[in-house]
């Protein structure tokens, strides 16, 4: 099974809506939201069940034992994280704290210890034939590659038919979204035509190409900046990237969402193009072999 | 006066609404948390730009005085060195900085160095001084760059600070909102925008941060965002409508307040209602 | 010599486990005595780093050899550091590739995948 990443950089230029419209054109079995800071491909795509879920552990974190403390403040000292705060007692900002154990191991008296903490929760939909993967980081946490790639493991551990499984990614260029790229077989990018969008997208673009995964892009409400669409398309040639389709704005897309559904459960503008923009990708992630 | 702009999903406005309340006031400093995809600065393109490289702590070993203990391996929870063929070796960017292993080096062979993970540019945007943060490719964790910008910003004569957050809810997102007296919710009426304004909204309660929502993009019709802030009666500060003018203006990096009188009017009755509201709340909780 | 295969179980016939930071066991056979052993690989568990806590104790181990389907790079660059060499698996059991490596079947690895970069948080 081909694992396909959805992309943008930028936030809010469609890769959740175009995942969604990918799943339903490949009847896709299997399918992952990895965006864990904000999932929203669970609102469109319809779940018959209740999911698994199973709390997710990221980082233990150190608490203090505030009757074995003698406030020395060697742990505040030493913290890198300014995670060890003093107001009439010693704590710890559970926010703050990343876990390494410098204050337990400075800690004359023992009163600190490292626990573990649930720092978010996996869902996983499966009804033996379909295997949608998904995860909701709790607020504040760790922004966590590692829960990235569990969603990914999660979606992997239920063994479907099919040929193709879609990955809905996260925005930005860090942790989470390096965690995504590994191990997939094509990055799509949704790259809309803004200075915004063409900034954030040579710079997913640049994240993307050090793992030598296969690239496409395409370029979504590609009608609200002409200019801007044409810039993109300059910059994808000049670099080899290819360019699956443009997608034009439409209120209808707005209505499909609204109502939970794909865009290409309706027979819109955004739908049509979306099932362009899927051909296209599917030929290059098969190397033109038919799904 | 710190006012924090967020929302869970992105392109919702954060950067529109930010820059043009910036561009709105008198005289004010715009900070761009978005590390990771800085784009306030492409709107303001600053003048008098300063680069300030932003550098972690990592170890660098001193071989000579290594001995093969291994407890600086042993130490690590991050799992960021490895003792192989008599040698230390450092995983920079599994390394985290939190310096334990020099620390407790009994040898002495371990110092730290700096390592750059990005910069902090300074300009003028005429009233405007526009602060920075830009990651560097690759670099997993931006907040260290997000406390520099963040503790460099100490209030100059009490303009207000529009700090543009990058999206989520997450860690990143607290660390920038962390001391926002007021912190703006950017919603976008969609069932998408409703879940993330959700989530956001969650992250101000749990931080007890005064707030209020901007519904942007608004469309004739239903708008399942405002529908949310009636229902968990949260103050709504202003609608944005959808409008394709607008929607050139921002897709260029063009500030609309300085394009057209009308969104200079808008964007100023919008800061007027923020400003009221945050002087309201220090009122109520000084 | 002893060689290394990260497995998903306990057992004689286990099947080959896909992930080599995160495999929970390791059997260490050797091609002298035709022992086999397992070991608990305590690394699987680690927020961050795990191929890299993994290789050391395999590398602790004294093998010869690797024998793993796939290995990220900082896992490779501390099994390369201690000069062993890793041979990609093919689909079928632990011993059967044990087997075709005693045969000289099995190739090196080439292809290191870039690390999964799982920083726990931030």
């Amino acid at each position: 099974m081909k694992q396909l990443l959805i992309l943008s950089g930028k936030g809010g230029t469609g890769k959740t809506t175009l995942a969604g419209a990918f799943i339903k054109l490949a009847d896709a079995r299997a399918y992952a939201d990895c965006d864990v800071d904000a999932p929203n491909l669970h609102l469109i795509m319809d779940q018959s069940s209740e999911p698994k879920r199973t709390g997710y552990c990221g980082l233990p974190k150190a608490e203090i034992d505030t009757q074995l403390c003698v406030q020395c403040d060697l742990c505040r000292n030493y913290c890198r994280f300014d995670a060890i705060k003093n107001h009439h007692e010693y704590q710890v900002d559970g926010y703050a704290c990343e876990g390494c154990g410098v204050c337990q191991a400075v800690c004359p008296v023992n009163a600190v210890s490292l626990k573990p903490a649930v720092d978010g929760e996996l869902r996983l939909y499966s009804d033996g034939s379909r295997v949608f993967s998904t995860a909701q980081l709790k607020m504040g946490s760790g922004t966590s590659g590692m829960l990235v790639t569990e969603v990914k493991r999660q979606m992997r551990s239920v063994i479907v038919d099919g040929k193709l499984a879609v990955i809905d990614g996260s925005p930005g260029i860090g942790c989470p979204v390096i965690a995504s790229i590994s191990g997939v077989d094509m990055v799509l990018i949704v790259a809309e035509p803004s200075i915004s969008g063409v900034s954030d997208m040579e710079r997913i673009i640049k994240t993307a190409q050090t793992f030598q995964t296969k690239m496409a892009v395409c370029i979504n409400k590609y009608d609200i900046n002409p200019e801007k669409t044409q810039k993109i398309k300059l910059f994808c040639q000049g670099r080899g990237i290819p360019i699956v389709g443009r997608i034009p704005f439409d209120a209808e897309a707005v209505k499909a969402v609204n109502n939970g559904q794909a865009i290409v459960d309706l027979d819109c503008a955004s739908g049509r193009a979306a099932r362009e923009v899927y051909d296209q990708t599917i030929k290059i992630l098969f190397n033109n072999i038919a799904l | 006066m710190r006012i924090a702009v967020l929302s869970g999903k992105g392109g919702t406005g954060k950067t529109l609404i930010s820059v043009n309340l910036a561009a709105a006031a008198q005289t004010s400093i715009y900070v761009d948390c978005d590390v990771e995809e800085p784009n306030g600065h492409l709107f303001f393109k600053p003048e008098g730009v300063q680069d300030e490289e932003t550098a972690i702590n990592i170890p660098s070993v001193d071989e000579e005085l290594c001995n093969g203990c291994r407890i600086c391996v042993d130490f690590c929870n991050f799992n960021a060195l490895a003792y192989i063929n008599g040698k230390l070796k450092i995983f920079e960017e599994v390394c985290h900085s939190c310096g334990g292993c020099a620390l407790f080096c009994p040898e002495n062979a371990l110092s730290e160095k700096d390592k750059f993970i990005g910069k902090v540019q300074k300009g003028v945007s005429d009233n405007v001084t526009v602060n920075t943060g830009i990651l560097n490719i690759g670099e997993a964790s931006g907040i260290p760059l997000i406390k520099k910008l963040l503790n460099e910003n100490e209030l100059a004569g009490g303009s207000p600070t529009f700090i543009d957050c990058p999206p989520g809810s997450a860690c990143i997102v607290m660390e920038s909102i962390k001391d926002a007296d007021y912190c703006i919710l950017v919603a976008e009426p969609t069932l998408f925008g409703v879940h993330n304004l959700n989530m956001v909204y969650e992250l101000v309660k749990l931080f007890d941060k005064p707030h209020g929502v901007v519904l942007n993009k608004c469309l004739e019709g239903e708008n399942p965002a405002e529908e949310f802030c009636l229902e968990k009666g949260i103050r709504i500060l202003g609608r944005i409508p959808f409008d394709d003018e607008l929607g050139i203006l921002n897709s260029n990096a063009q500030i609309a307040v300085r394009e057209k009188e009308k969104y200079r009017t808008m964007f100023s009755s919008l800061l007027q209602i923020v400003t009221e509201e945050v002087r309201h709340e220090t009122v109520a909780n000084p | 010599m002893r060689i290394a295969i990260p497995v998903d179980e306990k057992s004689i016939g286990a099947s080959v486990c896909q992930s080599f930071g995160r495999a929970p066991y390791f059997l260490i056979y050797d091609t002298d005595s035709k022992e086999s052993e397992f070991i608990n690989n305590s690394a699987a568990a680690s927020q961050g780093g795990a191929g890299i806590k993994t290789a050391q104790a395999v590398v602790d181990y004294r093998i010869g050899a690797l024998l793993t389907p796939r290995c990220g790079e900082n896992a490779s660059e501390v099994i390369n550091a201690a000069n062993i060499k890793i041979y990609k698996t093919t689909d079928a059991s632990a011993p059967d590739n044990i087997n075709a490596f005693i045969n000289g079947k099995l190739s090196l690895l080439d292809e290191i995948h870039r690390g999964f970069h799982n920083h726990g948080s931030k």
